[in-house]
């Protein structure tokens, strides 16, 4: 890693200390919060070959894990021969970092591949190209037998508490499968470690010798939870793990995620629909549409300024729980493309309401740049962008980038409103 | 009680139980709601999985099968009619005519094998004896009222070539066609993504502006009822613990269930706190606990919430709640830790 020091970030709008996450500790060599005049140059900073490590805020300098251009193609067959005549672009060359300790939040509406993009690093499906690191280790280098052994640091949990347990083991056997499969331990002492684990997760430790049915939805995504805490994990993919609970049950499984993260020092990608979810546990968030990363930025910022008009139509469509407040909503017309057939350039310009859209965007595949301290996002007409004006003109481009923040007053407003 | 003295309501509920008779036991899913819509208003009916809402819907259009039962005194008017007298061609006239119904899941809700301009053309043959060319230029000019882009094309399209929202789109032209005066929405919205969410509930929320439509929405998510609803119903364990005005439920929240469901919703832009819980898991419909049935659950409860069932005790204008803390409100500074709490970790 040579990326990421403070002297070659740009700092261009940034006030002092905006940089770091809420929650995370103070970082020792957060050197834009400490010299917050220091060096204004309005240069973003890309790097198409090695995209962003975008650690901005991370309390280690050391990622834990690494993405670098993850792309999933699914081939799309036609005919007798089942030729290839297409293919869906679910995930085309996503880059992120996250720390040890760290959540990282991926929101996005269904399709914008960020389920591909969990199960492609922990290679449950195969990616198509790009790198994942983790630890150090190349983990699409690895043969079967070393995949096996990496799984126990890194877990998964699904959304469905129904489908995802099997219904003719007890949950005593679901959690004890691991402790087996990974020689951790066996008889007496995997028994005791079952019993502990269900403690752990809030399930009384009797219920070892029901089955699942047996089990409300929050109890069972208890059993996931304990099932992929079993083998010791440092990682864990959480794969829209409450978007199937009631809102009273939601909220004390996220305590749980959070309180297990804290006491053993988990990582987690949490990857969610749910902005609101996403914003209380992810300490940075990541905003995937039609496959790609369109905007990478700690918690706080992104939700306090969206800079992606993507993002911005997002955020403004979550329906808030209070009726006194009518926010400006930016209402998205049309349907996500199809991502067998993205649009050129942008692949959100058909329904972008920047208002200084215009041809280039149709022609430029925006790369994801850092526009403020650990805020990146991927847009030409949001400044300062590498892509300069005459760049932009020569592909057609009539309007001149300029900031465009629709949400900034509305969303001071929906604040502090608990 | 709940509804206004001026204007008779549209649809009026009055005592419905309805009762799944199943080998594990009696079922008592709805179990003596009283609620009511007047012309033109939107009122939400808010609760969890299992709390009743879906069935009490349901009961209204008459479509609960065997084991289930709408039990004897229940009572559901509308229009000035006895729902619960009417025979079952009657019944059939007010279905889609007077009464329609807009599901969660629009793609089970279509048939799959014909258009959907054939299906939105079927109901005004049906339900109002239109020639096969006026029911068509209905079904087109619907499609167009709920703001599909090219109708006279789309109506001649299977369900599978539509999109999640243009699928509820259709749904809702569909539920539009005989002008009803009621349209009952049971989660319209929750298979959608959020900003296609937004788009819907904007629809829903102008059509009804111009056709003067009533509506009751059915749903978990308290962030949309806050957006639409009118008059909020709060449902559990098959009965209704709070009504009110909107803004005075999200201000003034009485029950502690309905405290503990806004506590417990994670906002944007809300502080990163610890999220509230409201400890244990309903109870299942067989087993509703004596007395309150939340009282396992809840912070404040005494031994008189296992004795004595709460009434609707009247907190406000057009507010009532089924809460003893009406009757004993200095027992509100005195909360503990529930009794589903302890012992497990929350």
């Amino acid at each position: 890693m040579t990326e990421g020091s403070g002297e070659e970030r740009g700092v261009p709008d940034s006030g002092p200390g905006t940089s770091r996450a809420r929650g995370a500790p103070p970082e020792p060599n957060d050197r834009t919060a400490a010299q917050p005049g220091r060096n204004r140059s309005s240069a973003p900073r890309i790097d198409p070959a090695r995209p962003p490590d975008a650690r901005g805020s991370t309390p280690t300098p050391a990622p834990l894990l690494s993405v670098r251009g993850l792309t999933k193609h699914f081939p799309i067959r036609r005919g007798l021969f089942s030729r290839e005549v297409g293919a869906v672009r679910a995930v085309e060359g996503v880059s992120f970092d996250i720390g040890a300790g760290e959540t990282l939040g991926v929101v996005g509406e269904s399709g914008c591949g960020k389920t591909t993009t969990g199960r492609a690093i922990l290679r449950l499906i195969e990616p198509t190209g790009g790198e994942v690191t983790f630890d150090g280790v190349d983990v699409r280098a690895l043969d079967a037998e070393a995949l096996r052994r990496l799984r126990r640091q890194m877990q998964i949990i699904f959304q469905d508490p129904f489908s995802s347990l099997n219904p003719r083991m007890t949950v005593g056997a679901i959690v004890r499968e691991g402790l087996t499969v990974h020689r951790i331990a066996e008889g007496a002492a995997a028994d005791a470690r079952v019993r502990q684990l269900m403690d752990e997760v809030g399930l009384r430790p009797e219920y070892a010798s029901r089955y699942p049915h047996e089990f409300s939805g929050g109890q069972r995504q208890r059993v996931g939870i304990a099932r992929a805490l079993s083998v010791g994990p440092r990682f864990i993919v959480c794969d829209e793990p409450v978007s199937a609970l009631d809102v009273s049950v939601q909220a004390q499984v996220i305590n749980l995620l959070q309180d297990l993260q804290r006491e053993r020092g988990l990582t987690y990608l949490f990857i969610a629909h749910d902005l609101s979810v996403v914003e209380h546990i992810a300490s940075r968030v990541a905003v995937m549409y039609l496959g790609k990363v369109v905007e990478l930025a700690t918690a706080e910022a992104l939700y306090r300024e969206p800079l992606m008009p993507y993002t911005q139509a997002l955020l403004s469509a979550v329906p808030v729980p209070d009726p006194t407040t009518r926010k400006r909503r930016i209402v998205l017309t049309g349907d996500v493309p199809s991502p067998a057939n993205p649009p050129s350039g942008c692949v959100f310009h058909p329904r972008c309401h920047h208002p200084q859209k215009d041809d280039a965007c149709a022609r430029i595949v925006p790369p994801l740049e850092e526009k403020a301290a650990g805020h990146w996002v991927a847009c030409i007409k949001q400044p300062p962008t590498a892509v300069d004006w005459p760049a932009q003109q020569e592909a057609g481009g009539t309007r001149r980038p300029e900031r465009y923040q629709p949400l900034r007053g509305a969303a001071q407003e929906g604040r502090g409103t608990s | 009680m709940t509804s206004s003295a001026v204007t008779p309501p549209l649809l009026q509920i009055d005592n419905l139980r309805t009762y799944f008779h199943t080998r594990a036991g009696l079922a008592r899913a709805v179990d003596g709601v009283s609620l009511s819509v007047l012309p033109g208003e939107t009122v939400g009916v808010v609760g969890e999985s299992g709390c009743g809402k879906s069935v009490t819907a349901l009961s209204v259009l008459r479509l609960i099968r065997p084991p289930g039962r709408i039990e004897q005194g229940s009572r559901i008017a509308f229009e000035g009619r006895d729902l619960l007298a009417l025979g079952d061609e009657e019944i059939r006239e007010v279905r889609g005519n007077r009464i329609a119904m807009i599901f969660q899941e629009p793609m089970t809700a279509l048939n799959p094998v014909f258009t959907v301009g054939d299906q939105i053309a079927e109901v005004a043959r049906v339900h109002a004896g239109a020639s096969r060319k006026a029911a068509w230029a209905r079904a087109v000019e619907m499609l167009t009222l709920v703001g599909i882009p090219a109708p006279e094309q789309r109506a001649g399209e299977y369900p599978h070539q539509l999109s999640g929202g243009m699928r509820q789109r259709v749904m809702i032209a569909m539920a539009l066609v005989m002008s009803p005066a009621l349209v009952i929405a049971d989660e319209p919205t929750t298979a959608l993504d959020v900003t296609i969410q937004a788009q819907i509930l904007e629809l829903l929320a102008g059509l009804q502006q111009r056709l003067s439509t009533a509506v009751l929405l059915i749903t978990h998510d308290l962030g949309v009822i806050a957006e639409v609803a009118r008059r909020v119903v709060v449902m559990y364990g098959g009965e209704v613990v709070e009504e009110a005005p909107v803004e005075e439920l999200f201000a003034h929240a009485h029950h502690p269930y309905t405290e503990g469901l806004l506590a417990a919703m994670p906002r944007v832009g809300m502080e990163r706190e610890r999220l509230a819980v409201i400890p244990g898991t309903v109870p299942p419909p067989t087993a509703w606990p004596s007395g309150c049935r939340f009282r396992d659950r809840c912070s404040y409860a005494w031994d008189r919430c296992a004795r004595e069932h709460p009434p609707l005790y009247p907190v406000g204008a057009g507010h009532v709640s089924r809460c003893h803390l009406a009757d004993e409100p200095q027992r509100r500074a005195r909360p503990h830790l529930p009794l589903a709490a302890e012992g497990g970790r929350a």
